[in-house]
């Protein structure tokens, strides 16, 4: 203790002291800077695309306002109103109907498309030529909320049809949803098992050479332009399909499905993959010491070792073909039915932006809807990262390190 | 030596072009304790994995000679790997728990083996931990994760899976190598009391060790087998120079 310091100090002040390494330094800071700025990035698209959606927020109370004022002031002016909407809407009625004849439209639509009209706009078109009546002008502004698109577009969500381009459009996101998600599952269906299996093959029995041969190829597939596997899918898939069920529609949700499998496949199987080799190589010798065949050891250990990256691989399958648009576009029919018929024409999210953004006039509620819904594909895409995420990394450090 | 279990025959093995085992000729005794010893990477593990072809998972390994296990030569091509490993039982060097439960990592070797018997199990899975002298540590927490035992426990673990299948040889890498004195003990007991129903073969590094338990031992030196005989003749007077060395300590 009341030793003296030795003679020679290697460990003084000045030799532990601080240093500046300008280099280290400036690298850190570009690298922070670039994460920073990809996050940002994607922040700033998030709000634009929701900020363009807005108006079907803000619309609601805007409206509330203005039935007020419309209340006290004259009912001419408003009955004024009334007709110009109209007259406007009736426009982009003739517009969207060709587009709805391209779609390959089936009986059911068309008829249900008659009787909608009945309960909401037939009494509009009735209405506004006779705005003499108090009683009427409280129908009325209903109406002009309606055409103006107003909050009751927010009602019109929940019902079951997509009819944006009419006298009365009709934003049944429903109806796209229960689309978006028969499409989903099938190609989950489909593609989860075959992928997974797949990626047990290479991981747990193939020989190396095969595996050098397999890996590749499944993984181009993911390189693969979607517009090719959808052109696939409408030539090739969708007769071929038919002619074995022999469904009505040629291209449905099925065929879609089917195609979006095809997409997803070489993302499932890259990453189960990914998470099956990670699996120690000394699990499976436990397993095989213990006399345990190698699929035993494969689905009773291997597998089960890695079921949360398998889980990612599942979610981020599914963030695929959620937001997958051109395979969308060309096989499954983009005819917005809401039925539970897997071989029903159906039109997902994507598609819809994909195929109408084009038509729509800037500021418009169609064009709001869209925007919403491409908000609505960004945060389920983002949820669904998230899960996989935090999923993964809680489970896997609850395997690998215990409790 | 009477009652031979393995009898192995120029056996020969290669990773690649290197020859890690040369011509390996030995016998060993049924119900007893071969200790392997030898300095480091002279191929004891190498020629453990051979007994029980844990080496067929590298594809680079190429094996020559005989292995015969009561007479059967396990590299034949009729013999089913398998069916030797269900009765070849191995402890690595490194301990390797599944990640599953305590319950689950005992269990899985008499599930595979199409025990399904629940209260059958409960049995094996509490007769493998005692035997392994774990039992009280763990039998209140059988459903926790193995992954958060201590390596020591983990090893114990692990030779506790292994007696579970009930196998007839049992192959030892170092199994004490992570262990505390006490563990240690406990195994060279387990080691003791478990050679009158199977025939053990066991690395070691410690001297001692090979001494204690062991019946016969076993000195491997660069791929070659150098001597075997009694522990008490290899410990007091081995024939070779080289033995004497490394068991002095006076090595290299
Ligand atoms: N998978 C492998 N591929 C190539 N060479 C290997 C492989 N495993 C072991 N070897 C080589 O074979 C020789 C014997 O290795 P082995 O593991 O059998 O040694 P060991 O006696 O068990 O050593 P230790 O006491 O350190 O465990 C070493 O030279 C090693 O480098
Ligand atoms: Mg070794």
């Amino acid at each position: 203790m009341n030793s003296p310091l030795p003679s020679k100090q290697i460990f003084t002040k000045e030799s532990l002291k601080k240093q500046f390494r300008l280099s280290e330094f400036l690298a850190e800071k570009v690298i922070s800077f670039v994460a920073f700025l990809s996050i940002a990035i994607i922040f700033l698209i998030f709000i634009f695309v929701f900020k363009e959606s807005m108006p079907l927020f803000s619309f609601g109370k805007k409206d509330k306002v203005k039935t007020e004022i419309q209340t006290t002031s004259d009912v001419k002016v408003e009955s004024y109103e009334g007709a110009e909407t109209s007259t406007e809407e009736i426009q982009p009625e003739t517009y969207g109907a060709p587009t709805e004849d391209l779609n390959p439209v089936t009986q059911e639509t068309q008829t249900s498309e008659e009787l909608e009209p009945d309960t909401y706009g037939a009494p509009t078109e009735d209405l506004n030529p006779e705005t003499a009546t108090g009683k009427e002008v409280i129908i009325d502004e209903k109406a002009t909320e309606n055409k103006e698109g107003a909050d009751r577009t927010w009602s019109t969500f929940f019902s079951t049809e997509w009819v944006p381009v009419s006298d009365n459009p009709r934003f049944g996101l429903l109806a796209l949803l229960v689309g978006t998600l028969k499409v989903t599952i099938i190609a989950i269906l489909i593609a989860g098992p075959l992928a997974i299996l797949a990626a047990v093959y290479t991981s747990c029995f193939a020989s190396n050479r095969r595996k050098e041969i397999i890996k590749p190829i499944i993984e181009m597939l993911a390189a693969f332009p979607s517009v090719v596997i959808g052109f696939f899918a409408m030539m090739v898939l969708a007769t071929f399909f038919q002619d074995i069920f022999g469904y009505d529609s040629r291209l449905n949700a099925f065929i879609g499905g089917v195609a979006m499998a095809l997409a997803a496949i070489p993302i499932i199987y890259t990453i189960s993959e990914d998470a099956l080799s990670a699996v120690p190589k000394t699990f499976t010798e436990a397993s095989l010491a213990l006399g345990a065949s190698k699929a035993q050891t494969a689905f009773f250990v291997i597998l089960p070792a890695a079921t949360p990256g398998i889980f990612a691989a599942i979610l981020l399958g599914i963030g695929r073909v959620f937001g997958e648009t051109m395979i969308a576009l060309m096989a499954t029919g983009n005819a917005a039915l809401l039925s539970a018929n897997p071989f029903e024409s159906v039109r997902t999210f994507a598609a819809t932006i994909g195929s109408e953004m084009a038509e729509t006039v800037f500021g418009e509620t169609h064009y709001s809807v869209l925007f919403f819904i491409g908000s609505l594909l960004f945060i389920f895409s983002f949820i669904l990262n998230a899960v996989a995420e935090f999923y993964v990394k809680g489970k896997l450090i609850k395997k690998f390190q215990g409790k | 030596m009477r009652d031979i279990k393995i009898e192995v025959k120029d056996l020969s093995l290669y990773y690649g072009d290197k020859k890690a085992l040369k011509e390996i000729s030995m016998q060993i005794p049924a119900n007893k304790v071969t200790a392997l010893i030898g300095p480091s990477g002279c191929g004891k593990s190498t020629f453990l994995r051979c007994i029980n072809r844990m080496n067929d998972l590298i594809p680079s390994v190429k094996i020559t000679g005989e292995m015969l296990v009561e007479g059967v030569d396990i590299y034949n091509k009729d013999v089913d790997v398998v069916n030797i490993r269900k009765k070849i039982g191995m402890v690595f060097q490194k301990s390797n728990p599944f990640p599953k439960s305590i319950y689950e990592n005992i269990a899985y070797g008499p599930k595979i083996n199409g025990i399904k018997d629940k209260a059958q199990l409960n049995e094996i899975v509490e007769t493998s931990l005692r035997q392994a002298a774990i039992w009280d540590e763990l039998k209140d927490r059988l459903d926790d994760s193995a992954m958060g035992l201590s390596g020591g426990q983990q090893q114990r673990l692990c030779i506790a899976r292994t007696l579970a299948v009930s196998p007839d040889i049992i192959l030892m890498d170092e199994p004490a190598s992570a262990l505390d004195p006490i563990s240690t003990s406990k195994i060279e007991e387990l080691v003791h009391e478990l050679k009158e129903q199977y025939t053990i073969i066991i690395v070691t590094h410690n001297m001692q060790q090979a001494a204690r338990t062991s019946d016969y031992t076993a000195f491997f030196y660069l791929g070659e087998l150098i001597e075997i005989g009694k522990t008490n003749t290899i410990f007091t007077k081995p024939e070779q120079k080289q033995t004497e060395d490394y068991i002095t300590g006076r090595f290299g």
